[in-house]
């Protein structure tokens, strides 16, 4: 990634900034602790080497850029944008459209301008005669066997070739030849990206995104000349959970979205920033919506998180917005829900909890993966004023203190954070599977196995990480062999200079979990030096739920005592990944949530709660990050914001919160942390902390014996994981296609193919 | 040469003695040509002698290459230099030059290997001298390869053999196990204390693979397309480590001029353009034939004098292809006054190439020729960059309608303007060769081409731009627009009328 000196982008200084921030944060409070060992000015925090600057002119403006750059982003610096197909600044360079030609002087020809680092004293020209007449010539190229179907292309109005036809095209073709134009067979990809091959202009981004990204190997052309096809060798879907970022990088429409195909147009759609929620990465994404209707999501870049990628779920979950929602409240009658007013649905939990007859820790509160940070809080806010601390998570174990503690952040966060993912030289990956818990922060570690001497270990089941890995074990026993130091690996993490330790979220959930957590701690307290310094801190948790790190961050685990309480009044806030059987059959359920997925099918009252496209609220990801969700729709039916649900509840059953709107709400957001409201960055925790954190998991777990059971990987369909994605159609063809593999799509009959505008 | 100017400078004193003559006396004219045989560097281009080491040695091979090697890098590439030497692959670029960028300062410091690639993927119709060198003078690439690898430091040689070549690379081969089994070649080769190896890589058969980086690629296993450059393969090249391709007759003849010396090398042909050549003349003369010859050799001289002449005489020669497909054609006017060498040709418009001479006499249809070349160059572009892939395809469908005649005469002009925005504007060098012919067709033989579509038309009536017939029109009741051309009468038309439908 190349950042340009002179244009002081808006980016740049911003991240400086954070980074000086957050250095500062670090130092004064290791100082503060007494360590006082290697003070750090905050000069030094910019870790970056300074390359030396070259100087250039470009249409006759000097610019300074690092050495190394590319001629194309020199002369963007210089305010002189360069046109361009195949060249992408998160991709290798290709050089193959020659539609950033610009003349250089002393050069006979027009140079490709991204295929050509910058000179120092080069003279550029981007605006000559020559030029233009070298642009509008690959123009006519690539126009000639381009097909004129711009009126049915899902890319109009986004297309890159139209853009640059307006400038570079002529009005009136000289092709007319009756040979005719280039035909091409479409490919099947697969149920997300949708093939007109005819429009292919064979910049190559998808293949380099593929093979470099995704790890899809098999994308690459075929053929040669004008007969030079992009394609999988064999008929073959592109089975990636990264597949659908081909269709932003296609500049043309030959890749494009399969479930958006003749939805909308681009200028009819709002646009709104939010945040993803299908898994704990929190990438950046756009909305874009039409009415009520989600019609699309779209990334956002982030350098710090998703750089500008996202998962297929989290691109193409959004149809599971419109089918089983809860759009208005229920109240269970006999074997079936009856619909009722709000007034009565409310009127039923409060009576619901009277009849119980619940108190103190018989109240108890479960949160699922879509409970955003302030129903979160207001929910743990109205269960504590009942008297009762019995607040769990859905997931296995949710009921109890989980084994890594809840006390200090660093004991549940990515605390290498996702950009670190670039730094580290030897990563273990404990009873993980990013590439289905993360698979855009898995990219990184792909990228970082290509381009460096990146090397990986695996403790768990063997899957497909998209890069190689040492695989260690199966089970408890390999960890407690790797923290002994046998075996090659465990030599080549001790030498490593940013070691780094990837244990899942579902080690949480295991049996052997305590002793997993217990003998790492012990592991990286003796091997603090390297694994927590102030500039790095190799111990990272891996969430895979997008609300479990803020769960954690405020606290919303049960005391040991409600632990072990039998509940008789159960509120389930979105929590759909429930054991039904942990629920006793006497205790009255509230189900709170959008979707009618499985909590709601236990519950005696059924509260409509709204998706994460249709309210405005806080997300914590998996690096401790906050970030900030915005609503792109209105909610359906009589649904409401979540926080708002429990806040009438908390007027019903007579204990009302607090705060009443949501600037209150987040007032006591701040009061239970900071974090919480600052938004964007991920605040690292000072090493002392992060280590005194950890110590008691080394001694205060008692020894027990492992059950030498091994690790599942926690996922095992990637595209189903949450109440939004079951309830998704292209999802549920993803699932056909991808994970139970069947036959799918294009090669099959015309039925098949129909249901995929479905 | 040294000695001619040392003789014309006394001619010039005794001149300036006699009288107030201010006008210089032209140098005195040198004839090029009539190399002699002691002169020959490929003794065996013909296959009459035995190829395996034992002829080779008797030719002179082997002979004291210890003494070379141990001269050490700098003093093989200043010979080189003073040899004026240029590559012999088609471009013409000074190859002590480009050797001498393998050893830049401090080259010791950089650990990676270092490569020498022979690109013997001799695919350019119309070429086949490296051919002969591999089936007849193995040894000499083979010697070549060590000479040059020692000159550029290099750790081992490849040689890229087309795939065609089956019985050449078994030649090659043969010389490379010979050469190992002499002690020539591998550890500590000829005793001089230089490790160095040979590999035999064979190709596919694709024309793009005896571009460069294309080669590179090709024997990295990839896809032959040609890569960017910068970074240059003396930088990054094969398996990322400094390499540099040099054609086979380019490495070939190294070890002949090292041991004779840079100035007898020098001494053959014009200045800038020294040495000898090997010329493959096919096409329309009486004796086709490879020959070594002197370079700056007239080309009518060439032709006569090996070739038997043009069939049918000179005066039935219509025009010449001096370079291998790539360059441009001359018309027998220009074939009559150029010399073969870099410079002459070049200012004739056209190029040297590789020396493939192709002639061509007035029984042949050169606008079929040159649409043969189009589809030649549309068949082999490997589709990475636009220019090449679109405009290749293009021009061959222009090309094969105009040997027919069907276009307009306003379309040579667009012909002429897509080949110019194919130029230049390429990766690799095949946009600019596809480009070329047609180039040099428009440039002499436009006459020929007009009379073609005039003719056409007036046989068939208009034509619309594409080809198709202004009579082909399924519905004449429908306006035509204005951009098909097909309203656009031009002289020698025959008005046809349209059908109409409801006559």
């Amino acid at each position: 990634m190349l950042r340009i000196v002179s244009t002081t982008g808006v980016s740049v200084p911003v991240k400086t900034c954070t980074q000086r921030v957050a250095h500062g944060v670090a130092t004064t409070s290791s100082s503060r602790l007494g360590s006082g060992r290697n003070k750090r000015t905050f000069s030094s925090s910019v870790a970056r080497k300074a390359a030396p600057d070259v100087t250039l002119t470009v249409d006759g403006k000097e610019v300074t850029v690092p050495a190394g750059t590319a001629l194309i982003q020199a002369c963007e610096a210089a305010g002189s944008p360069i046109p361009r197909f195949c060249y992408h600044d998160r991709l290798a360079i290709a050089g193959n459209c020659r539609m950033c030609l610009v003349e250089v002087a002393r050069s006979p020809k027009p140079v490709a301008s991204c295929a050509m680092p910058a000179m120092p004293g080069a003279v550029v020209l981007t605006n000559s005669p020559l030029v233009h007449e070298a642009r509008e010539g690959v123009m006519e190229f690539l126009l000639a066997n381009h097909p004129l179907d711009c009126p049915i292309c899902d890319q109009g109005g986004e297309c890159d070739l139209q853009d640059q036809s307006m400038r570079y095209g002529s009005d009136r073709t000289r092709f007319h030849e009756i040979a005719g134009k280039r035909a091409v067979e479409n490919k099947d990809l697969g149920p997300l990206v949708k093939t007109v091959m005819n429009r292919c202009i064979q910049c190559t981004r998808c293949v380099r995104f593929a093979n470099e990204v995704a790890g899809v190997e098999e994308l690459g052309t075929t053929g040669r000349g004008n007969d030079m096809q992009i394609g999988m060798y064999v008929e073959k879907v592109m089975d990636s959970e990264l597949s659908g970022n081909v269709v932003d990088l296609c500049p043309v429409g030959a890749l494009t979205s399969k479930p958006y195909a003749f939805h909308a147009r681009p200028w009819e759609l709002k646009n709104t920033e939010s945040v993803d929620v299908m898994d704990a990465v929190g990438s950046n994404i756009r909305i874009d919506s039409r009415g009520t209707v989600v019609m699309r999501v779209q990334p956002r870049t982030n350098d710090d998180v998703n750089e500008e990628w996202i998962s297929d779920k989290t691109r193409y979950a959004y149809d599971g917005l419109r089918f089983q929602r809860l759009d208005t409240p229920l109240i269970k009658s006999g074997d079936r829900f009856e619909p009722a007013t709000w007034q009565a649905a409310l009127e039923a939990v409060t009576q619901g909890l009277i009849n119980s007859g619940a108190e103190g820790n018989q109240i108890k509160a479960i949160a699922g993966q879509l409970a955003d940070t302030e129903s979160l809080v207001a929910l743990k806010d109205l269960v504590n004023s009942l008297g009762s601390d019995n607040l769990a998570l859905d997931n296995a174990k949710g009921d109890a203190i989980p084994f890594h503690g809840v006390d200090v952040r660093a004991n549940y966060l990515f605390n290498s954070t996702i950009p670190g993912l670039d730094e580290a030289d030897v990563i273990l990956l404990v009873g993980t599977n990013p590439r289905h818990e993360a698979a855009v922060a898995n990219s990184r570690i792909r990228r970082s196995w290509i381009h460096t001497g990146l090397e990986v270990g695996l403790i768990g089941e063997k899957v497909d990480t998209a890069y190689g890995y040492e695989h260690l074990g199966d089970g408890a026993q390999a960890v407690l062999d790797f923290v002994a130091g046998k075996g090659p690996f465990a030599e080549k993490f001790k030498n490593a200079k940013k070691p780094m330790i990837i244990v899942g979220s579902a080690m949480a959930e295991h049996a052997d979990g305590g002793a997993v957590f217990k003998a790492l701690s012990k592991y990286v307290q003796a091997n603090k030096s390297k694994l927590v310094t102030p500039e790095w801190n190799g111990f990272n948790v891996l969430q895979r739920a997008a609300s479990h790190a803020a769960a954690y961050d405020i606290g919303f685990v049960p005391s040991a005592k409600a632990a072990s309480t039998k509940p008789k009044f159960v509120y389930l806030l979105n929590a759909d990944e429930v054991d039904p059987a942990s629920l006793p059959q006497d205790a009255f359920v509230v189900y709170q949530g959008h979707h009618g997925d499985l909590g709601a099918q236990l519950a005696d009252v059924v509260l409509p709660g709204v998706a994460f496209t249709e309210k405005s609220s806080t997300w914590v990801n998996t690096e401790g990050r906050t970030q900030l969700g915005r609503g792109a729709v209105s909610a359906p039916g009589a649904s409401r914001e979540d926080w708002k649900i429990i806040r009438a509840i908390s007027e019903f059953v007579g204990t009302p919160l607090a705060y009443d709107d949501t600037i209150s709400l987040r007032d006591r957001m701040w009061e239970i942390s900071p974090t919480l409201v600052r938004y964007g960055v991920a605040e690292p925790t000072s090493p002392d902390v992060a280590l005194a954190g950890l110590a008691p998991l080394g001694t205060k777990t008692k020894d027990v014996a492992i059950s030498g059971a091994a690790f599942k990987k926690p996922i095992s369909n990637f595209y189903q994981t949450d109440p939004i994605s079951r309830a998704s159609v292209t999802m549920a063809q993803c699932t056909r296609s991808f994970v139970k593999g069947e036959d799918y799509g294009l090669s099959g009959s015309d039925k098949a193919s129909h249901a995929t505008f479905a | 040469m040294l000695r001619a100017s040392r003789a014309s400078s006394s001619a010039h004193r005794a001149a300036a003695r006699r009288c107030f003559a201010t006008v210089q006396d032209a140098p005195p004219v040198k004839r090029y040509g009539g190399l002699r045989d002691q002169d020959r560097i490929f003794t065996n281009a013909y296959c009459r002698h035995d190829h395996g080491i034992k002829g080779a040695k008797s030719r002179g091979d082997w002979h004291r290459t210890k003494d070379i090697l141990l001269k050490g890098d700098s003093w093989i590439i200043q010979t080189i230099k003073d040899s004026g030497l240029r590559g012999r692959g088609g471009a013409g670029f000074p190859s002590g030059l480009k050797w001498s960028f393998m050893n830049k300062p401090n080259w010791q410091a950089d650990k990676r290997p270092r490569y020498l690639v022979v690109n013997a993927d001799e695919g350019e119709p119309g070429t086949c001298k490296d051919r002969e060198i591999m089936r007849g003078d193995p040894h000499k690439l083979i010697e070549g390869c060590l000479v040059a690898g020692r000159g550029m430091n290099a750790t081992a040689a490849y040689i890229y053999i087309r795939g065609e070549f089956y019985l050449e690379a078994q030649r090659v081969e043969q010389a490379i196990a010979e050469a190992y089994a002499s002690g020539f070649l591998g550890k500590n080769a000829c005793g001089s204390g230089f490790d160095f190896d040979v590999y035999v890589h064979r190709g596919a058969g694709a024309y793009i693979c005896g571009e460069e980086t294309a080669l590179i690629e090709s024997i990295e296993g990839k896809q032959g397309k040609p890569r960017l450059k910068p970074p240059f393969p003396a930088d990054v090249g094969l398996f990322g480590c400094p390499s540099t391709v040099a054609n086979v007759e380019t490495v070939a003849v190294a070890p002949t001029i090292c041991r004779r010396g840079a100035p007898w090398f020098a001494g053959f042909g014009r200045e800038r353009n020294q040495g000898t050549k090997l010329f493959c003349i096919s096409g329309h003369v009486n004796n086709p034939c490879v020959v070594e010859e002197e370079m700056s050799i007239p080309l009518k001289d060439l032709i006569e004098k090996h070739c038997g002449g043009v069939i049918g005489g000179w005066d039935n020669l219509l025009g010449i292809i001096p370079g291998g497909s790539s360059v441009p054609v001359l018309p027998i006017k220009q074939c009559g006054e150029v010399l073969m060498d870099y410079d002459s040709l070049k200012d004739a418009q056209s190029g040297l190439g590789t020396g493939a001479v192709i002639v061509m006499n007035k029984s042949t249809d050169i606008v079929a020729a040159i649409a043969r070349f189009a589809k030649f160059y549309k068949h082999e572009s490997c589709g990475q960059c636009t220019p090449c892939r679109e405009g290749t395809t293009w021009m061959m469908n222009m090309m094969n309608r105009l040997t027919e005649g069907r276009g307009h005469l306003r379309e040579i002009d667009m012909l002429l303007e897509i080949t110019k925005q194919i130029e230049g504007r390429t990766i690799c060098a095949l946009g600019d060769a596809a480009a070329w012919p047609i180039q040099g067709l428009m440039r002499h033989f436009r006459p020929e081409v007009e009379r073609r579509v005039t003719e056409f038309r007036s046989l068939n009536g208009p034509v619309m731009f594409g080809g198709k017939l202004l009579s082909e029109v399924e519905d004449a009741t429908l306006a035509l627009p204005d951009n098909l051309g097909g309203n656009l009468v031009e002289g020698g038309d025959r008005l046809v009328e349209a059908p109409n439908p409801h006559a």
